[in-house]
């Protein structure tokens, strides 16, 4: 394979940017890559492969007449199939929306486009973004470029293995319980949720509103640095993305970390984790810790995962976080009736009602008709103090905890994953059991924080390991920072899957 | 079963949905305006599409206020969006943006003027603003359609305590409603566009025997003019009597509760509604998308500095001040444009009267033909004025004035110059106007015969000369020089 593909995103365009690299021929190479290995991991919905020619031939030309490119001219960037895109389809991977051809761009993809990155294909998901494996599309799963009888992790899962496979340098996937740090720790890559607000949600199809937020997946720290930067910022067109200056993660990412103060909250590192995780995340820490920053032990007693009798985990979190996503997904997803737009049945329906019962139940798949049946549960009259307005006071405990936490720390070091990747159909048959795999990530989601996930170790199996970073909100800048110490002091950088 | 000594006491309450006369919707960039081809004034955010985000409109925010302040309602100091989550064809996203639990208004009071000059207080529980869904249409060729052009235009829905008792008081609540809102700019209040709908809910208090029996509580939806609500709150009124007086024990509110009926303007009666009554469950919670709002102090002055004289007050003032009638007061303020232009033009120094004469007379049939409100016909206060100065003071009569009054509206010209390019000047010259007296003594002797000789025909014949005289003139001479210089002649 072409060494084009075995540059960094950085490097990509500062080579395409010098004119020792052409976007064209860095497009032909990492569609050759595709071609070669979609058809065992099935990570994408839809390659884009003439847009993205036509899009890297005209950034050479602009490179030609002299004309100023972005920061990431010539990259190619994969897309999660619910950003919607004026080109193309937006499915997220539901039935429902199998021919759904936005008329608009999302905030942050236009942003991408603006920085001359050439948007390359739209991955597979998990429908709706409800799963923690992509085994929930509509369209079938994706594989785990490590081992394909192994899941991704979700629901970003098309993205990360996309980025894992070598088929693009960079990905966007979205995260609302943990759908882009869980699947980069699974396949060995770079994600980050940012800070809820920091990134314009406009364009993303909702899944929970008040939770999802936009994120990159990447190889190195650096690339995170650098696509966080181009996609973050306010939004008009988001009420509740935020007004604030953002900074050049690039530059802050080199920084030493000597006095930073790194918290490990102990309760989640209990007898619950799996041990070689937990080995690898305490090494971490030391690693952290040689590089110059302070190793304290803080608590979060809220986020607290237990071990039950059956050597099941529970969590509040996971709790809580179920009835506020499925809350806001079942009023989110009610606009997909068959009336509008987007997947109608073909049967003779005797009444509207017939006709809306239909389309929903033949157009939308089993995970995402539960949780829409949760949602609408735990908000009916009678039932919402008990489950969602209760839920909304755990989700301020949650925040409270991570708050008082952060007095005495800078960030926290924590495991991304209770496990390393497991098999296709593992869990798919109890839907509680992978409900825990977001179980370290979802408090972040809840608190409205910023977390990144970065490759810590390999397993003894050879199955990557990540370890997460949590901070304050807006401390993006301060994680990546961190993370980047981990990677030079340690090396571990760059995976590259077994071929 | 009929007893004459039953006390009926209707009991009624009304939601009054306004739609705010913005420019755009609620929560995007659309054209809020009516009559347009259906679902042309859409966008992906009003019709609901996946990924996109709503976006306050600040406009719609301070209209609503101003709204809730002049009904002397609590302004909230946080308020925030809810979901109202129902499904239906004409709403895009099967929920509706809406305020549940913290409306922008709440707790205010609206002085409600009645025919026999007394004053009913009408409480005003809250006032909240929503988004409006848009609309099936039936009948197509190709079956139903949904336009979605009324989809997401701002929509104040306005609920008052049950403190109305009888159709008047629910029909003079609604007009003096229709009176506020228009005068603080915050609605056209159109009922023919579908501006003001009316949901009155309406029981009886029935007292018999001493005690006292409460029929179930009726909301008839729906309802687009004042006619409908006059009708439906009379309808229900017989109606509920009829079927308590055919129940007494089981036609009560503790037995029944509440339903939803619907009113037919063709036969006058209200209808059962089949399926709204069932429990609903709107499973209201905030929406993740919006923030919240918390108005500070400087937007909230700002928009009580933007209200000033409220109608009934300044009709009060007109009655007072300028000595008008009620009718008169009345008829100039019903917008506050109006009442502004009259004002402006006693301000210049004209007579009050004579500016009311002006307004109500011609200015008041062209506003008719136009459907528009006399302020919107094109007068300005300094041409007024000029005018009304010009009648006082004989320089032109109540005919000429009409003339002047129509060739004004187009500001081309002032009342002055039109009058003495249409030779419509009141003719003062003494000489000029005798010439015309003896001229119409001339020619009609026999009229002149019956004034001189005084008795049953002088009277008609007098007006008859000075009608010839006036005539003669084309309108210019002054009528009142006439009579004296006819009476002199003649008498
Ligand atoms: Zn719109």
């Amino acid at each position: 394979m072409s060494a084009i593909t075995d540059l960094s995103a950085a490097e990509l365009a500062a080579a395409i940017a010098a004119g020792r690299a052409g976007a064209e021929e860095a497009a032909k190479a990492y569609l050759a890559v595709i071609e070669q290995r979609e058809g065992q991991i099935g990570a994408f919905n839809e390659v884009l492969a003439d847009r993205a020619l036509d899009e890297a031939r005209a950034i050479d030309r602009r490179r030609a007449a002299g004309e100023p490119l972005g920061p990431l001219a010539g990259v190619p960037v994969a897309i999660k199939d619910n950003l919607c895109t004026a080109y193309g389809r937006t499915t997220c991977s539901s039935r429902m929306l199998e021919n759904f051809q936005a008329p608009y761009t999302a905030t942050a993809v236009g942003k991408l486009q603006d920085a001359g990155a050439v948007i390359i294909g739209k991955t597979n998901m998990d429908e709706f973004a409800m799963g923690s494996s992509t085994e929930n599309s509509g369209f079938g799963p994706t594989r785990n470029p490590w081992d394909v009888s192994r899941v991704p992790g979700g629901s970003s899962g098309g993205s990360a293995a996309a980025v894992a496979a070598g088929m693009c340098p960079a990905a966007l996937g979205s995260d609302t319980g943990g759908s882009i740090r869980q699947p980069a720790a699974l396949c060995g890559v770079v994600g980050l949720k940012p800070t809820y607000g920091r990134v314009s949600r406009y364009g993303l199809v909702a899944y929970g509103s008040s939770l999802d937020q936009i994120g990159p997946l990447t190889h190195d720290v650096t690339d995170c640095a650098l696509l966080t930067r181009v996609i973050a910022g306010y939004d008009r067109a988001d009420s509740t993305s935020i007004p604030q200056d953002v900074p050049d993660y690039l530059a802050a990412i080199e920084k030493p970390i000597a006095g930073l103060r790194v918290g490990l909250p102990k309760e989640f590192f209990s007898q619950a984790l799996d041990s070689e995780i937990r080995q690898a995340v305490l090494a971490a820490g030391e690693a952290i810790k040689a590089a110059g920053a302070r190793i304290v032990e803080v608590s979060l007693p809220t986020s607290r995962v237990d071990s039950d009798g059956d050597g099941k985990l529970s969590s509040f979190a996971v709790a809580c976080y179920y009835i506020v996503a499925s809350a806001e997904a079942s009023s989110n997803l009610a606009r997909y009736d068959g009336v509008h737009y987007g997947y109608r049945t073909p049967a003779k329906v005797d009444d509207i009602v017939d006709l809306y019962c239909r389309s929903r139940a033949e157009g939308l798949g089993a995970e995402v008709k539960r949780r829409i049946m949760l949602g609408a549960y735990t908000l009916s009259s009678g039932y919402y103090d008990a489950y969602y307005l209760k839920a909304l006071k755990v989700r301020r405990l949650i925040k409270n905890d991570f708050d008082r936490a952060f007095q005495s720390c800078d960030l926290l070091l924590c495991p991304t994953t209770p496990t390393t990747a497991f098999k296709l159909g593992e869990k798919t048959a109890d839907p509680l059991t992978m409900y825990l795999a977001d179980v370290y990530t979802l408090s972040v989601n809840l608190a409205g924080l910023p977390g990144l996930s970065v490759p810590a170790a390999i397993s003894a199996a050879g199955l990557p390991i990540g370890m997460q970073l949590i901070g304050p909100v807006f401390s993006e800048g301060r994680l990546l920072q961190v993370a980047r110490a981990y990677e030079t002091a340690t090396g571990i950088t760059r995976l590259k899957p077994p071929q | 079963m009929v007893d004459q000594n039953d006390i009926v006491l209707p009991i009624i309450g009304l939601e009054i949905h306004v739609e705010l006369d913005t420019q755009t919707k609620m929560f995007c960039r659309c054209r809020n305006r009516f009559g347009d081809p259906p679902n042309t004034n859409v966008c992906p955010v009003c019709i609901g599409m996946p990924g996109v985000l709503p976006v306050m409109n600040r406009r719609a925010v301070e209209l609503s206020m101003k709204v809730g302040m002049a009904l002397g309602c609590q302004v909230a100091s946080v308020t925030k969006w809810d979901r109202k989550s129902y499904w239906y064809p004409d709403l895009p996203k099967n929920y509706q943006i809406s305020q549940y639990d913290l409306p922008l208004s709440s707790n205010g009071l609206l002085e409600v003027p009645l025919a026999d000059g007394a004053t009913k207080a009408v409480r005003i529980l809250r006032a909240h603003l929503e988004e409006d869904a848009g609309k099936n249409v039936h009948d197509l060729p190709s079956g139903t359609g949904v336009d979605l052009n009324r989809a997401g235009v701002p929509l104040l829905e306005i609920v008052s305590q049950p403190d109305m008792n009888s159709v008047e008081e629910a029909a003079a609540y609604a007009r003096t409603m229709q009176r506020l809102v228009r005068w603080l700019g915050a609605s056209l209040a159109n009922m023919q566009m579908g501006h003001m709908r009316f949901e009155p809910n309406i029981n009886l208090h029935i007292t018999r025997g001493g005690k006292v029996h409460k029929t179930p509580i009726v909301e008839v939806k729906n309802l687009n003019s004042f006619r409908s609500l006059e009708g439906a709150v009379a309808w229900e009124i017989r109606r509920q009597y009829a079927a308590w007086q055919e129940d007494p024990e089981g036609f009560t509110i503790e037995r029944q509760g509440k339903q939803n009926r619907g009113y037919d303007d063709a036969t006058g009666q209200t209808v059962f509604q089949r399926g709204k009554e069932e429990a609903h469950d709107y499973r209201y919670f905030p929406d993740p998308d919006l923030v919240s709002v918390q108005p500070d102090q400087a937007w909230l002055q700002a928009i009580a500095d933007s209200i000033g004289e409220l109608p009934l007050a300044r009709r009060q003032r007109y009655i007072d001040q300028y000595r008008l009638t009620f009718k008169e007061a009345d008829a100039l303020t019903q917008d506050a444009p109006t009442g502004d232009l009259l004002d402006a033009a006693v301000a210049a120094g004209a007579d009050p009267k004579r500016c009311v004469n002006l307004m109500l007379s011609r200015g008041s049939a062209i506003a008719n033909e136009r459907g528009c409100s006399i302020a919107q016909i094109g007068l300005s206060p300094a041409p007024l004025a000029e005018l009304a100065i010009m009648l006082h003071s004989g320089q032109v009569n109540a005919t000429a004035a009409a003339k002047i009054f129509d060739l004004m509206l187009d500001g081309r010209q002032t009342p002055a110059a039109i009058a003495a390019e249409q030779g419509l000047l009141a003719v003062t010259e003494a000489g000029e106007v005798e010439a015309w007296v003896d001229a119409a003594i001339a020619a009609n002797p026999q009229a002149a015969g019956d004034v001189r000789e005084g008795g049953k025909k002088a009277k008609k014949a007098f007006g008859f000369l000075t009608g010839q005289v006036m005539q003669a003139s084309r309108g210019a001479a002054n009528p009142q020089q006439v009579q004296e210089i006819l009476t002199r002649k003649l008498g």
